[in-house]
């Protein structure tokens, strides 16, 4: 059992021991704390997975007792089945190799220490996250680990860039918690309870709750259901809420991945997963659900298409690869989501960190314009860079290949219309996947070199700690989709975590739908490699040619600008107009103002009165003591 | 011929106090003044016990008188000993300039 409280609790150790003490601990007691805490973490995590998953050993540990108000209790717990374990060796074996290629990657930081503890505090608080066994605690984790990206991603708080993409990171995050919190009040009021297993055993007889809003009855569970996607698409970057993932890569790259590739975007994938009985209830969510992942998956593919940028284009690719995900979980395929979380996470690390090696060699230089021709001179980076990007693009036999295929699979034989949609815009993302890491491999790594000669003299190969890392994570890249696959579809290794609800059996129509996915990456590869390197006057005619829509990418589509316009502009002239007319010309104006100015006039007035000149004082003293004859008179009836 | 009743004492001191009053009230000029005008307000006070005394045939009025002419003393003496120590120091003893209380 210790083995179970370990691996949960040594991060938060790494956390209060590196943070406590991170005036005293140089660099390298920090990270021999940190990264031995967390070794440990992750060799009982696998410990975990084994036990649970092969020994089928289902623990439910009760901690503690939260609160208890009237008949809600909420107790602190942590529930090991498959769905959790999955996660837990994800989360903890990218978090200890991400805090290794820290120790070089952030070597010359001043806030190492800092940053270390950090990284502590976000692993204890994502394992929260997704060992909860009631809402409220994952609740916990969930707004745990949105607080240590706030903190990661302003992580240089010298910089004014980075602490505004942290604060637009918690402030984008808030809508969709916003939905999540109304989601849990929802499920309270319809199942009086926060657990899972409570929810779950009640879900058959709640399917005749309504919510009557203005005279229109409205199934309980899809709106629950919809909140709960809310808060999701908020977490996980999804279209209209993922604006804060590309300037959340202001923050140091290991924190890029780790947090914005690897676990955390992932969150809202697994908070729909985990509650896939309750989702398996609804039509119109899934349906909601499906056609916002797949049209995310296409969206941010064309953004990432024109960034120049190299962490933002991983960035949009991350939340293309989200929409996958979640068009997945829409279509009732739990475990494919899962799956591709799962790849998705080895392959994504292993690009952010391969990124930040690049970077990392070319002195903090992160615009794709300005690289270029480095191949040979850190040949390792490069390799990793191309197994991250191949896995990324379904090239055959990597782990996306695995993941995506079945999910595109799924799509495809799914008879409904919103499956057709999703099979159609994750077609055109893969192909876009194809072009965009074809694009970013020649554009870094090939081509003329586009330096100066200060960081062309500086270029190096990274150290141990990095390419050890990378070296790990390609190796995760390469063969994580091959052994996911063999379990992905299986009963057994599910153990009722999740709905299995379609057993995959293809029906393809044709050969070409059935390698339309390996055909559309193929030649999305060839088509990045002729386009990027071959026709670059070509590209640049276009884009003067197509000027609009060349613009409408690279600007993001203007849902930034958009957002400034319809909704933050707005909301500050209110918040100006609030100020002046009711803060400042309102309430101060008559509350401690007027009541300053009342006192200070009639203080005036009565000083007044203190004229200092002894007579008068004797005058008023006479007065008053006539005064006081006249009126003891008048009270005794001048009796005597 | 006219008999000195009570009521005569009783105003001849009532137009003392007056002028005591008005002595302290006007008398502007120094200090001095209003320490005579106070001074005057205690014999107006004085005459009145000892008419009072003599009318009710009571010789407690007439005791009291001598203690208040003691206290009275006294009081005129420190009060002249203070008038010194402030003309030493602020070489005035003009009630005018006397303000430092003024609010």
């Amino acid at each position: 059992m210790i083995t179970y409280y370990t691996a949960i609790f040594l991060p938060l150790l790494s956390f209060i021991t590196v943070g406590c003490l991170s005036k005293q601990l140089n660099h390298k007691q920090a990270s021999t704390v940190s990264c031995t805490l967390m070794s440990i973490a992750t060799l009982c995590s696998y410990r975990i997975f084994y036990d649970t998953v092969v020994l089928k050993h289902h623990y439910h540990l009760k901690l503690l007792t939260w609160l208890q108000v009237d008949q809600l209790t909420i107790e602190w717990g942590l529930s090991f089945d498959p769905l959790s374990c999955v996660m837990l060796i994800v989360i903890m074996t990218i978090s200890t190799l991400v805090h290794f290629y820290s120790i070089e990657y952030m070597a010359h930081d001043h806030g190492f220490s800092r940053f270390m503890a950090y990284l502590g505090l976000f692993t204890f608080m994502m394992l929260m996250l997704v060992m909860a066994n009631n809402l409220l605690q994952l609740f916990f984790g969930w707004e745990g680990v949105g607080l240590a990206s706030y903190l990661l991603i302003g992580f240089w708080y010298h910089k004014e860039s980075a602490n505004a993409a942290a604060m637009k990171a918690f402030i984008v995050n808030r809508v969709g918690d916003l939905g999540l919190i109304l989601a849990m009040g929802g499920i309270y009021y319809i199942f009086n309870s926060l657990d899972y297993a409570t929810i779950f055993a009640q879900l058959e007889s709640k399917y005749t709750v309504f919510f009557s809003l203005t005279g229109y009855d409205i199934p309980a569970l899809e709106v629950v259901a919809v909140l709960l996607f809310i808060g999701a698409m908020g977490k996980s970057a999804q279209i209209g809420l993922h604006t804060w993932l590309p300037d959340a890569m202001e923050g140091p790259t290991p924190v890029s991945a780790l947090i914005h590739a690897a676990t955390m975007v992932t969150a809202g994938v697994f908070l729909i997963v985990r509650l896939s009985p309750l989702f398996e209830h609804t039509v119109y969510a899934k349906q909601i659900i499906t056609v916002v992942g797949a049209t995310t998956a296409f969206f941010a593919g064309t953004i990432a298409l024109m960034q120049y940028d190299i962490k933002r284009v991983i960035a949009y690719s991350t939340c293309s690869q989200l929409g996958y995900m979640f068009f997945a979980a829409g279509l009732g395929h739990y475990n494919l989501a899962i799956f591709h979380l799962f790849t998705h996470a080895f392959f994504k690390a292993l690009l952010f960190l391969g990124s930040g090696s690049v970077i990392h060699a070319l002195s903090g230089e992160q615009d794709m314009r300005k690289m270029g021709d480095i191949y040979r001179a850190i040949p390792y980076t490069y390799g990793a860079m191309w197994i991250g990007s191949l896995a990324l693009t379904g090239f055959p036999l990597l782990a996306g290949y695995y993941s995506k295929d079945a999910i595109l699979d799924a799509a495809l034989n799914s008879a409904t219309w919103y499956g057709q949609y999703a099979y159609i815009m994750g077609i055109i993302a893969a192909l876009l996947t194809a072009l965009y890491s074809g694009r970013l491999i020649l554009m870094t790594f090939h081509g003329t070199s586009q330096m100066d000669d200060k960081v062309k003299n500086y270029i190096h190969e990274s150290g141990f700690f990095i390419l050890s890392t990378l070296a790990v994570l390609s190796l995760g890249a390469l063969t994580a989709g091959y052994i996911g696959f063999q379990v992905v579809n299986d009963r057994g290794f599910w153990q009722q975590a999740i709905v299995l609800l379609h057993e995959l059996n293809p029906q393809h129509n044709s050969f070409i739908l059935e390698y339309l996915p390996t055909i559309v990456c193929l030649a999305g590869l060839t088509m990045a490699g002729f386009l990027f390197s071959k026709c670059t006057s070509q590209i640049e005619q276009l884009k003067l040619t197509c000027s609009k829509l060349y613009n409408f990418l690279y600007n993001k589509w203007y849902i930034d600008e958009l957002y400034q316009k319809a909704i933050i502009q707005s909301a500050l002239n209110l918040g100006q107009q609030l100020w002046i007319r009711i803060d400042q010309q309102t309430i101060d104006r008559f509350g401690p103002n007027g009541v300053a100015k009342l006192t200070m006039s009639a203080a005036r007035i009565i000083s007044r009165l203190q004229s200092g000149y002894l007579y008068h004082y004797a005058l008023v003293f006479i007065l008053g003591f006539f005064a006081i004859v006249i009126w003891l008179s008048f009270m005794t009836g001048f009796s005597q | 011929m006219m008999t000195i009743g009570l009521h005569h004492y009783l105003v001849v001191s009532g137009l003392l106090f007056g002028i005591g009053l008005f002595g302290i009230f006007w008398g502007r000029k120094t200090i001095i003044s209003i320490l005579l005008a106070i001074e005057l307000l205690f014999l107006s006070v004085n005459i009145n016990l000892v008419a009072f005394s003599v009318y009710l045939k009571d010789l407690v009025g007439q005791v009291f008188v001598i203690f208040i002419l003691t206290v009275a003393a006294a009081e005129i003496a420190i009060g002249l000993a203070i008038l010194v120590i402030y003309h030493r120091q602020r070489q005035t003893i003009n009630i005018e300039d006397m303000s430092a209380m003024r609010g």
